[in-house]
C-alpha cells in the first residue's frame, strides 16, 4: 500500500512490521517522530511491544542490550548527541553479539550545537562493531529496517545494525512509500530465536570479565562476523528483491558505471541529486557514473575495487570531516583501492546540514574529470565554503 | 516466612569465587540469591563482584548473569524485565550494584527505573567507597574516612562530607519497598529479601557490606563490624513500605561511635574533634530513627571501652 509519509514515519512502520518485542526510547531531534509514531502504535493497540520511556540514551542502549540478551527483538532510534551518549554501550553490545536494530537520524554532533544533517555522529562509532547502512530515500529507510533485522539475527552475523538516514532531508520530508504487507514481512523475517540468552531454565553468564589471555580471540571473532556479514547482506538483498521487488544492489549500488570514465562515490540523500547530474552530464557527452556507498560497515572494499576498476579518476563525497585531512569515506576508499593507480579526490559538502546542490555536484565531477585527465587538482576540496582555512 | 533452617542448601552463587576472605559483598550476594531462588536473572555493573564472580573462563553464578557497564543497573533491569514480561516468563530481575554504581554514577539510571516503578529488585551493596578501583571516595563514604582520594594529609584528614542519605532519595520515588539490611542481622536480612521478592514494582534493598582491604579491618570481624555499626547508629535497620517507615531492629542502648571506628584502620587517624563531629551526626540520625514522641534525645559520647580498642594482632596485620 502506498502512503505519503516522512522518513521517520516509514521507519516506525518498518519497526511495527518487524513485530519488535521491546522499544526503549528517548527523544532527540530529528529522530523523535520515530518513537512518537511507535508510542501511538502501541497505545492504539496496533503494535504489541514493550515501549520503555527511558531517562537517557545511555539507558536506552542499556535496556536494549539487556532486553536483547534476554531474547527479545529490540528496536530503537537515536541521533547525534544521543548516539554519542550511547558510545560506551555500542561497544558493549556488538562483541556481546546482540542483534539490536537502531536507526540513526544523521545530525551534526556539536559543538557548535546544531540539528541539521551531518554524518559525523555515526562516523564516530564506525569502529564499535555495529554494522552501518546509509539510505537514500524513505522507501529504502523502511526496507532497510526490515532487512537489518534479517542481517542482524542471521547466525553467521549476530551483530547490531544501524540504518542511517539524513536528518530532516528524510526524517521530516514526505515521500510516497510502498508499505509492505504484514504477511509478506512475517514470512521474510521469522521470529527471533537466539541459541544463548538470559534464561533461568538454561542459565548463561553474558558479559563476563575477560583477561588478556582470551580477549584477542573474541575481537577476531567479532571481526569474522563483520566479514561474513558481506555475504549475508548480498543474499538478503537479493531475497528482498525477489519478494518485494526492490533491489538496492547489496553493499553498494551503481548507476551508469558500465562504461564510465570518471566516478563519484556518494552516501545518503546526495545520491538522488547526483543521479540526475550524471544523466545531465551524460547528455553533454561526459562518460560519468555513480557509486552509492550503502554499507560502511562492513566496508565493501571488494565491491568498490570491482566497480571502480575501469575509471580514470574517483571522486568521493563526504558529509563529515575526520580531521586527518579528508572525510572518513575518502580515507576508507583510498585504503580499499590501495595498489590501484586511479587518483582519488575528496569532495566535502553538506556539512552541518548545508544544502548540496546540483551545481556543487557538477563541480565535484569537473574537478574529478580534470584529475582523470592528468591535471593537477587539490586532493581534498571543500565545496560551497566561505572564508579562510584557518 | 522462610526461616534459616528452611533456606535451600544449594548455593546459586557458588564457592570458588575469588572475593577476599570476609568480603561483605560476597556474603550478601550468596545469602540474597539463596532466598531469591532459581527463577532469578542477575545484572551486575562494573564492580568487584564482576571480577570475583565471573572471570572468563570461570563463573560462580548458577542463575543467568549479565554485565555491560557501570552506570546502568536500573536501565538494564528495566530492559531485562521487559523481555521476560513480553515472553510471558516469570523471572525476578535483580541488580547487585555497589555504592559508587548507585549513589554516584548510576543514580540517574536507578532513579529512572524507580520512577517508572519497573518490576525489579535493585540491591545496593554499600561498602562506602570505590573498592574495585582501589578505595576511592564515593557519595556513600562516611565522614572522616580515609580513602585514596580523601587521604590523611598534613592539612586535610579524610573525607570531609557526611554520607549521602540515599534511603530518603530512593524512598522519595514513592516505590513500594525500600529496606536497609545487614549480614550481622540474618533473620532481618532473610525476611526483607523474601518480602521484596513477593512485592510487585520497584524494590530497593540497601545492604551494608564491610570491605576488608578498604576498611582496613580484620577479615574475621565482618559480622561484628556490621553489628557494631547498627549498635552505634552508623547503620540503621528499617523499611519503607508504600511510604510507611518502620524500624525493624532497634539496638538496646546506643553505643559510642568510637567503638565502631576503632575496629577499622580507615578511621584510626581521626582526631577527637572529628570523632565528636561524627558522633553528633550519628546522634541526630539515631534520634530521627528511634526516638519516640516525648522521649528525651539520646547521645552517647563516652570514651572507648578497653576491649574495643585496636588489638596488638590487628596492629601487626594492618600496621599502626
Amino acid at each position: 500500500m502506498k502512503k505519503v509519509i516522512t522518513g521517520d514515519h516509514a521507519v516506525a512502520l518498518g519497526a511495527k512490521l518487524c513485530r519488535v518485542d521491546v522499544v526503549p526510547a528517548y527523544p532527540i531531534t530529528p529522530q523523535t517522530l520515530i518513537i512518537e509514531h511507535i508510542a501511538d502504535f502501541v497505545n492504539d493497540g496496533e503494535m504489541d511491544a514493550k515501549f520503555l520511556t527511558m531517562e537517557s540514551e545511555h539507558s536506552v542502549m542499556s535496556a536494549a542490550a539487556a532486553a536483547s540478551a534476554a531474547g527479545a527483538r529490540v528496536f530503537t532510534a537515536t541521533s547525534s548527541q544521543g548516539l554519542a551518549f550511547m558510545y560506551e554501550m555500542l561497544y558493549a553490545t556488538a562483541p556481546l553479539r546482540l542483534p539490536i536494530v537502531m536507526v540513526n537520524a544523521n545530525r551534526t554532533l556539536g559543538g557548535p550545537p546544531g540539528i541539521w544533517c551531518e554524518h559525523n555522529d555515526s562516523m564516530g562509532v564506525r569502529d564499535s562493531g555495529w554494522l552501518q547502512v546509509y539510505v537514500e530515500d524513505n522507501q529504502e529507510a523502511l526496507d532497510m529496517v526490515i532487512q537489518s533485522f534479517r542481517i542482524a539475527e542471521d547466525k553467521r552475523v549476530l551483530l547490531p545494525v544501524m540504518p542511517c538516514l539524513d536528518g530532516f532531508v528524510l526524517t521530516h520530508t514526505v515521500e510516497p512509500v510502498d508499505v509492505p504487507q504484514q504477511e509478506d514481512v512475517d514470512s521474510f523475517l521469522p521470529a527471533f530465536a537466539p541459541d544463548i540468552m538470559l534464561d533461568p531454565a538454561r542459565p548463561a553468564m553474558m558479559g563476563i570479565f575477560m583477561p588478556a589471555e582470551y580477549i584477542m580471540e573474541l575481537r577476531r571473532q567479532t571481526m569474522g562476523a563483520v566479514e561474513s556479514a558481506k555475504k549475508v547482506i548480498r543474499e538478503i538483498n537479493d531475497e528482498f528483491a525477489r519478494v518485494f521487488g526492490r533491489n538496492y544492489g547489496g553493499m553498494i549500488d551503481t548507476y551508469m558505471m558500465e562504461d564510465a570514465e570518471v566516478a563519484l562515490v556518494t552516501m545518503g540523500t546526495v545520491t538522488s541529486t547526483s543521479r540526475e547530474v550524471v544523466e545531465e552530464l551524460r547528455k553533454a557527452g561526459k562518460k560519468v557514473g555513480l557509486v552509492k556507498l550503502r554499507f560502511f560497515r562492513p566496508f565493501p572494499s571488494e565491491d568498490l575495487r570491482k566497480a571502480l576498476s575501469g575509471v580514470s579518476a574517483v571522486g568521493v563525497f563526504d558529509r563529515s570531516i575526520s580531521y586527518h585531512g579528508g572525510g572518513p569515506a575518502f580515507n576508507e576508499i583510498q585504503s580499499a583501492l590501495y595498489g590501484m593507480t586511479v587518483p582519488v579526490i575528496n569532495h566535502l559538502a553538506g556539512i552541518g546540514g548545508r544544502d548540496v546542490t546540483r551545481e556543487q555536484i557538477i563541480k565535484m565531477f569537473e574537478i574529478t574529470i580534470k584529475a582523470g585527465n592528468g591535471e593537477k587538482v587539490n586532493p581534498i576540496n571543500w565545496h560551497n565554503t566561505r572564508g579562510e582555512t584557518v | 516466612m522462610i526461616t534459616i533452617k528452611e533456606l535451600p542448601d544449594e548455593n546459586l552463587f557458588t564457592a570458588g569465587h575469588t572475593a577476599c576472605p570476609g568480603c561483605g559483598v560476597a556474603m550478601s550476594i550468596r545469602n540474597a540469591i539463596r532466598v531469591l531462588g532459581k527463577d532469578t536473572s542477575v545484572y551486575v555493573p562494573a564492580s568487584c563482584a564482576v571480577v570475583f564472580g565471573t572471570t572468563f573462563p570461570y563463573g560462580a553464578w548458577k542463575v543467568p548473569f549479565f554485565h555491560t557497564a557501570f552506570e546502568n543497573t536500573g536501565a538494564c533491569l528495566t530492559g531485562m524485565q521487559a523481555a521476560f514480561e513480553k515472553k510471558g516468563k516469570k523471572v525476578t530481575s535483580v541488580g547487585f550494584a555497589g555504592d559508587g554504581g548507585t549513589y554516584d554514577i548510576g543514580l540517574q539510571s536507578m532513579s529512572g527505573a524507580a520512577e517508572r516503578n519497573d518490576d525489579v529488585i535493585y540491591i545496593c551493596l554499600d561498602n562506602e567507597a570505590y573498592m574495585n578501583t582501589g578505595i576511592q571516595r564515593s557519595g556513600g563514604t562516611p565522614f572522616g574516612a580515609w580513602t585514596t582520594t580523601t587521604p590523611v594529609g598534613a592539612k586535610v584528614q579524610g573525607n570531609r562530607r557526611f554520607k549521602k542519605n540515599l534511603g530518603e532519595i530512593v524512598a522519595a520515588h514513592e516505590i513500594p519497598y525500600y529496606a536497609t539490611l545487614s549480614i550481622g542481622h540474618p533473620l532481618d536480612f532473610i525476611r526483607k529479601v523474601e518480602k521484596a521478592k513477593n512485592i510487585k514494582g520497584f524494590r530497593f534493598l540497601h545492604m551494608f557490606t564491610p570491605c576488608i582491604p578498604g576498611w582496613k579491618m580484620d577479615p574475621a570481624k565482618t559480622v561484628e563490624v556490621t553489628k557494631r555499626a547498627v549498635e552505634s547508629g552508623m547503620w540503621t535497620l528499617y523499611e519503607v513500605e508504600n511510604g510507611e517507615k518502620k524500624i525493624t531492629f532497634k539496638p538496646g542502648k546506643m553505643k559510642s561511635v568510637r567503638d565502631y571506628l576503632m575496629m577499622q584502620g580507615r578511621f584510626r587517624h581521626m582526631s577527637d574533634e572529628d570523632i565528636k563531629k561524627l558522633q553528633m551526626w550519628v546522634c541526630k540520625k539515631w534520634n530521627l530513627h528511634y526516638k519516640e514522641k516525648g522521649a528525651p534525645e539520646v547521645c552517647e559520647i563516652a570514651p572507648p571501652e578497653e576491649h574495643h580498642a585496636v588489638t596488638e594482632e590487628h596492629r601487626e596485620m594492618h600496621g599502626p
